[in-house]
Order: C-alpha cells, then sequence, then structure tokens
C-alpha cells in the first residue's frame, strides 16, 4: 500500500526536519535512496520547482515528490501527512506558548540543532553538486575522469554563487537567468 | 463556519502568493493579519514566526497553525493549515504532470541543466547564511563538521544526527551551567 507507506516517510519528515522548507531536503534525499522510488536528478528539478513557483517550498517538495512517487493522491497524501505533525505540536505549543518559548532547554536543544541542520544540508550540496555542476553524463560515455569536471559548469556555478551572494535578489531571478543562459549555451 | 472559511481562504491567498521559504510569508501576513484585520499584534506575529522555526515541521505551516488557533482555537488551526498547502498541491500537480511530457525536450533539458546548477549556488548560499547565524563557537563547528561528515560518507539517518545534535546541545549547555 504506497499510500500509507507515504504518509508514514512525510510524517517522519514533519516530525524531524526542524528549521524549515529547506531542512527537509536531507530527508528526502535519504527517502530516495532507501526506497528507490525517485532518483537525484528528480530531486534537483523538484528544488528548481519547488522555488519558482507559488507556495513555501517545503510544501511544493512534498506535493512534487508524492505526485512522483504515486500520482495525484500521492501528491495530496505526502502533503497532508508531512503537515500533521506541524498541527498537533503547534496546537500544544499554543496552549502554553509562554513556558515553552522562555523554556531553557529550548534554547539548549537549539544550541546543538541549528549546527547540525547546517552540517545536513551542507552535505545536501554536496550530492546536488554531484549531479548538477560535474558532468556525469559525458564521463559515463567516455569514461575519461577528466570530463567529470566540466569547466563550463563549474565556471557558471561561481559566477551564479557571487551573484547570489552580493545581489540578495530574489531565487526566482537566479533561476529565471540559469534557464536562459542554459538553453543560450546548450548546457 | 463562516469564520473558518475565512481562515482558509486567507491561508489559501497565503500560500498562493508566498515564493520560497516560509520566511517570505512574513510581508504578506503582516499586511493581512496585523494591518488590514487586526487579528493579531505586530509583536504577536513575530514571536509565532521565531517559535516557528524552533519546532518541527516547516515554517509556513506552523505559522499558519498558530493563528488559525490563535483565531478559532482547533478547528482553525486546521483550516489554516489546509489553506496554506492547497495551492502547493493545485500548481506542484499541474507543473509536475505538464513536466512528464516536456521532459525529453532538449531545450527544455538544457533549461533545466542551468537550473540545476542555479538551484546548488542557491542551497550553498543558505548554508552559508545559516553557518554564520547559527554556528557561534568551536562546539557549533564540531558538531557541524562531524554531522556534514557523517551525511556524505555514511547511511545513518537524518533523524539520528538531529536527535544526538539537540541532545549534545543539551548537554554541553548543562555542564557551562556547573561552572558559573
Amino acid at each position: 500500500m504506497i499510500y500509507l507507506q507515504l504518509a508514514w516517510e512525510f510524517m517522519q519528515i514533519g516530525l524531524f526536519a526542524v528549521g524549515g522548507g529547506m531542512a527537509t531536503l536531507p530527508f528526502l534525499q535519504r527517502l530516495g535512496e532507501r526506497t528507490g522510488w525517485f532518483d537525484q536528478q528528480l530531486i534537483t528539478d523538484m528544488i528548481a520547482i519547488s522555488e519558482s513557483t507559488p507556495g513555501p517550498i517545503g510544501i511544493n517538495m512534498a506535493t512534487f515528490v508524492g505526485y512522483n512517487t504515486a500520482g495525484v493522491f500521492g501528491g495530496i497524501v505526502a502533503t497532508l501527512a508531512e503537515i500533521l505533525p506541524s498541527i498537533i505540536i503547534v496546537v500544544l505549543v499554543s496552549k502554553s506558548l509562554a513556558r515553552f518559548s522562555s523554556s531553557k532547554y529550548v534554547t539548549y536543544a537549539f544550541y546543538g540543532l541549528r549546527p547540525a541542520v547546517t552540517g545536513l544540508i551542507a552535505a545536501a550540496v554536496v550530492s546536488v553538486f554531484r549531479t548538477a555542476v560535474l558532468d556525469f553524463d559525458l564521463y559515463q560515455q567516455t569514461g575519461v575522469l577528466s570530463d567529470l569536471i566540466s569547466l563550463k559548469y563549474i565556471l557558471f556555478f561561481a559566477i551564479m554563487l557571487a551573484g547570489i551572494r552580493k545581489f540578495k535578489k530574489s531565487p526566482i531571478l537566479y533561476i529565471a537567468i540559469s534557464a536562459m543562459a542554459g538553453i543560450l549555451l546548450k548546457f | 463556519m463562516k469564520e473558518l472559511l475565512e481562515i482558509y481562504l486567507l491561508f489559501f491567498k497565503m500560500g498562493s502568493v508566498t515564493f520560497g521559504g516560509g520566511y517570505s510569508m512574513l510581508p504578506i501576513l503582516r499586511r493581512e493579519i496585523v494591518e488590514k484585520r487586526a487579528w493579531l499584534t505586530e509583536e504577536q506575529v513575530m514571536d509565532f514566526f521565531a517559535v516557528s522555526q524552533t519546532l518541527p515541521g516547516l515554517i509556513a505551516s506552523n505559522v499558519s497553525v498558530f493563528i488559525g488557533y490563535q483565531r478559532r482555537k482547533t478547528p482553525g488551526a486546521i483550516a489554516a493549515a489546509l489553506g496554506v498547502v492547497t495551492p502547493s498541491i493545485i500548481i506542484i500537480t499541474l507543473i509536475a504532470s505538464l513536466m512528464q511530457d516536456f521532459q525529453n525536450n532538449p531545450v527544455v533539458r538544457h533549461a533545466f541543466k542551468g537550473i540545476a546548477i542555479c538551484v546548488c549556488a542557491l542551497i550553498l548560499d543558505a548554508v552559508i547564511s545559516m553557518w554564520k547565524r547559527g554556528v557561534k563557537d568551536w562546539v557549533g563547528v564540531l558538531i557541524t563538521v562531524t554531522v556534514f561528515t557523517l551525511a556524505v560518507f555514511t547511511q545513518v539517518s537524518p533523524v539520528w544526527l538531529v536527535l544526538v545534535s539537540a541532545l549534545a546541545g543539551v548537554t554541553v549547555k548543562r555542564a557551562g551551567e556547573g561552572k558559573t
């Protein structure tokens, strides 16, 4: 029963991903590796689409993965399952908000959680980098290791990163520019 | 019932005009909830955002549930949560179904290759900002590097890495407490 499995997996993601939509990324990657429901290529498409369409990125990613795993109903199940823990937890916390936010143990836990989430998302960058920036297609055709490193892609990556850090514009702008560059330069 | 529908529709609107992370909801939320409707004060909205970051789950759904609950208890919370996810479900389902038809088109492939590289840079940018904001001392550096290494080179579930790090945070801080 794929829907039950999806619901179970996404409920766990909703429960353990702390720190917003991007924090679900490492969980989604591991889910794909473990179940074989989708591959790394789908993950990069997922991020691109989720960033450049309306809707909070975490919710978009859940719908996208759910849809690609089990169709329209899969998208609905994954999304609702992911927000279910949030509904329960926030309702409980709402009842005693003042006590929760002044609890020193919450502050203490976050002292360890923030660096952990940083490390997890940094690891996600590594695996996205492998498929997005390194040229695995060419490497598989030729088997020559130097073909794996595409100067064109790495240069474009460096330019985009510099632009993002410097100008702090909306991600949609950078995604639009990159789509144009990809078409014009035949990436 | 009328108010629940109003909550649902308001958060439906939030979901359809948000781009990117849950944080990008803040300006619209302030305008709709604080200025137009006076449901909450500015400080309350900021508090909800702050606490939402410290709870499991997506920031967008956490904030929506907080505000919905504040208005109409649990039914309000559910209405807000359903409202904020509905636009995503509709839009992403449409795009994902269209994508299957266009996936083998070379122009689309070139565009997505460009986008994939950009996405990688966008996430790295997020990591750099998180590092600057959240990693403040050598304990933080140690946790970041350990989690990163384990996540890249082993198959350990992120669930364990998150749990153990939270525990480490509490342990280190409590030990520090004893000394002062």
